[in-house]
């Protein structure tokens, strides 16, 4: 399936990727090749064939529910680009 | 001093235990051949302080008598690896300066075996990528030329520093991560021995996420035996990790018997591929014949599967690496570019962090997992992944392993390939089964092309069967008996 100028805007937005105006149609371009490449899987008979998420050889684990990390804001904060006062910085969300 | 580099693991280790050197005269000698081969472009980081202080507790160790089985052993550590302060980039600009509070699991286990950190490798962007020429700090080059013909060539990938830096001798072992051929690629155009152990063998905690049901790390190395002793000491159970299997992990150095008399060996029809070059062809027939000769059976067998393998990858490997790197916006870590809203700081952040090869596969993995996509795509590609899956599990009642080439080509050129992503995503046609199957897959570098470059054969085994791998690998690896060096030994020029 390709993919248009339009649907790009819209799954850049998805991906929190800014995509300048100039750059949409050669991008759309790429990716349409790619998907249509991946259209050969339609030849595949899959029927009844449930999907395999991952080869993992046990069912998840499950532990005690209890803590067993934390209290750590420093390291947590260690590679912050921007922090005060113990707390992450991001741009004013609420008028 | 610089004979001490052309020592395979094994060698330098009995060379300490002997005491004919220390294990700061052989942590000096790499980090020398590291300086000389700083034109290739090996490492993101070198941490040579590090390096001779971890050198220095491994002697006293020895001197105490009380050494550990990898003491003084130096190593280089795939730059997706977190390392506690030390940069950790996964050769992205949006982890420009990111330095972890913690180490990662198999990282932490080869410390406590006393291996010593060379530094950091370069590799593609976030692992995605067959050539390590998607790095934000530039291509790495293989130590490796044509012969008669002085263009760069690439060192494979995603984890081409590490294997590069064990072709030029800069490190006495590496290790890396294979997502869809990430190691054995690497491996097959370095000349070097690298395997991606089986999924859950290897502790994914604290490595830089791709795709979680794809990641598996593992080693590279010289030689088949120094691979086993990499291994036995990175592989085992990690609470850390849910999908880290609860298994025992055998001595794989032991399993190095040279007895492969009885053993099946498939020989999948589909894995000859229209376009093959008829050198690769002869190499996997002479495969078949070394084997055989050592008293193996060779069995055709048929994985119908295989072409539908890497269109399923392209589907699942860029729908799971969406999710994981969705972590990069540009509050908790890493870089960001301010906007005027928080929205508006994520896009930025995003559109200036990401190369252009890991902005294709987020925006692919962010279509295939969209509303109305999801079940067209992503579930269809699942299903295939089963089928591959079942391929292997029907051949594996028939034969104990599996010989094909490892990659479909020799090295090319830095430049090639590039502007064609679905040229380069070729060159993990014969790996990417294993990935998608879990199953335990090594290359052994095997001949060299009418260029005079290397070429590996890669052995496939049933899951959690390393040590049959590794067994009848040193036998392929003894029978070929590979000992050519790269131009830039001989040269001491990139």
């Amino acid at each position: 399936m390709a993919l248009d100028k339009t649907a790009l805007r819209r799954v850049a937005l998805l991906a929190r990727i800014r995509v300048e105006e100039g750059e949409l149609e050669a991008l759309a371009g790429e990716l349409s090749q790619i998907l249509a490449w991946v259209e050969e899987l339609n030849e595949v008979e899959t029927e009844g064939v449930a999907p395999m998420a991952s080869p993992a050889v046990s069912r998840l684990p499950l532990r005690e529910d209890k803590v067993t990390d934390g209290d750590c804001r420093e390291a947590m904060l260690l590679n912050a680009p921007k922090t005060t006062r113990g707390f992450f910085v991001v741009p004013k969300v609420v008028e | 001093m610089s004979s001490l580099t052309a020592l395979t693991l094994a060698e330098a280790r009995a060379g300490l235990e002997r005491k004919e050197f220390s294990a700061r005269e052989l942590t000096e000698a790499f980090l020398a051949a590291m300086a000389k081969a700083r034109p290739l472009n090996l490492f993101i980081t070198e941490t040579p302080e590090r390096a001779l202080q971890m050198a220095q507790a491994c002697d006293e160790r020895r001197r105490r008598g009380a050494p550990l089985p990898l003491d003084g052993i130096p190593i280089a550590v795939k730059d997706l690896f977190c390392t506690k302060g030390i940069l950790t980039t996964a050769a992205s600009r949006i982890l420009e300066g990111f330095t972890p509070s913690y180490e990662s699991t198999v990282t932490e286990k080869l410390w406590q075996s006393g291996a010593v950190l060379l530094g950091k490798t370069n590799c593609d962007e976030f692992a995605m990528g067959s050539s390590t020429t998607t790095s934000h700090f530039g291509p790495t080059l293989s130590a490796w030329r044509r012969a008669g013909d002085n263009r760069p060539l690439v060192a494979g990938g995603s984890s081409g520093g590490s294997a590069a830096a064990i072709a030029a001798h800069a490190a006495l072992g590496a290790i890396g991560t294979d997502t869809g051929g990430s190691i054995r690629q690497p491996a097959s155009f370095c000349g070097v021995v690298g395997i991606k152990p089986s999924y859950g063998r290897c502790s994914r905690w604290g490595v830089v996420a791709f795709a979680s049901s794809l990641d598996h790390p593992g080693p590279l190395a010289k030689t088949v035996r120094d691979a086993a002793i990499l291994l036995s000491a990175m592989a085992g159970h990690d609470p850390k990790d849910s999908t880290s299997a609860p298994l025992p992990v055998a001595d794989f150095e032991a399993a190095l018997t040279g007895e492969i008399k009885g053993l099946k060996i498939g020989i999948p029809a589909e894995y000859r591929v229209p376009d093959m070059p008829a050198e690769i062809d002869a190499l996997w027939q002479s495969g078949i014949a070394w084997l055989s000769e050592a008293g193996a059976e060779a069995v055709e067998i048929s994985l119908p599967m295989t072409r539908y393998a890497l269109p399923a990858y392209y589907i699942i490997a860029p729908a799971e690496a969406s999710s994981n790197l969705a972590r990069y916006d540009g509050v908790r870590f890493g870089l960001r570019v301010e906007g005027g809203s928080v929205d508006e700081m994520y896009e930025l952040t995003r559109a200036a962090g990401f190369g252009a090869e890991v902005r294709r596969r987020v925006l692919i993995g962010t279509y295939v997992l969209s509303a109305g996509y999801y079940e067209a795509y992503y579930l269809k590609a699942q299903r295939v992944r089963a089928l591959v899956a079942r391929d292997f599990a029907k051949a594996f009642e028939k034969v104990d392993l599996i010989l094909t080439p490892t990659a479909p080509s020799p090295a090319f050129a830095v430049g090639e390939k590039s502007d064609d992503p679905i040229a380069m995503y070729l060159n993990d046609v014969f790996t990417v089964t294993a990935d998608l199957a879990g199953l335990p897959a090594i290359s052994v570098p095997a001949g060299l092309s009418a260029e005079g470059l290397p070429l590996g054969l890669q052995l496939i085994g049933r899951a959690f069967a390393e040590e049959t791998v590794f067994r009848a690998a040193e036998v392929l690896e003894a029978a070929a008996g590979f000992h050519h060096a790269p131009a830039f030994l001989a040269s001491g020029e990139p």
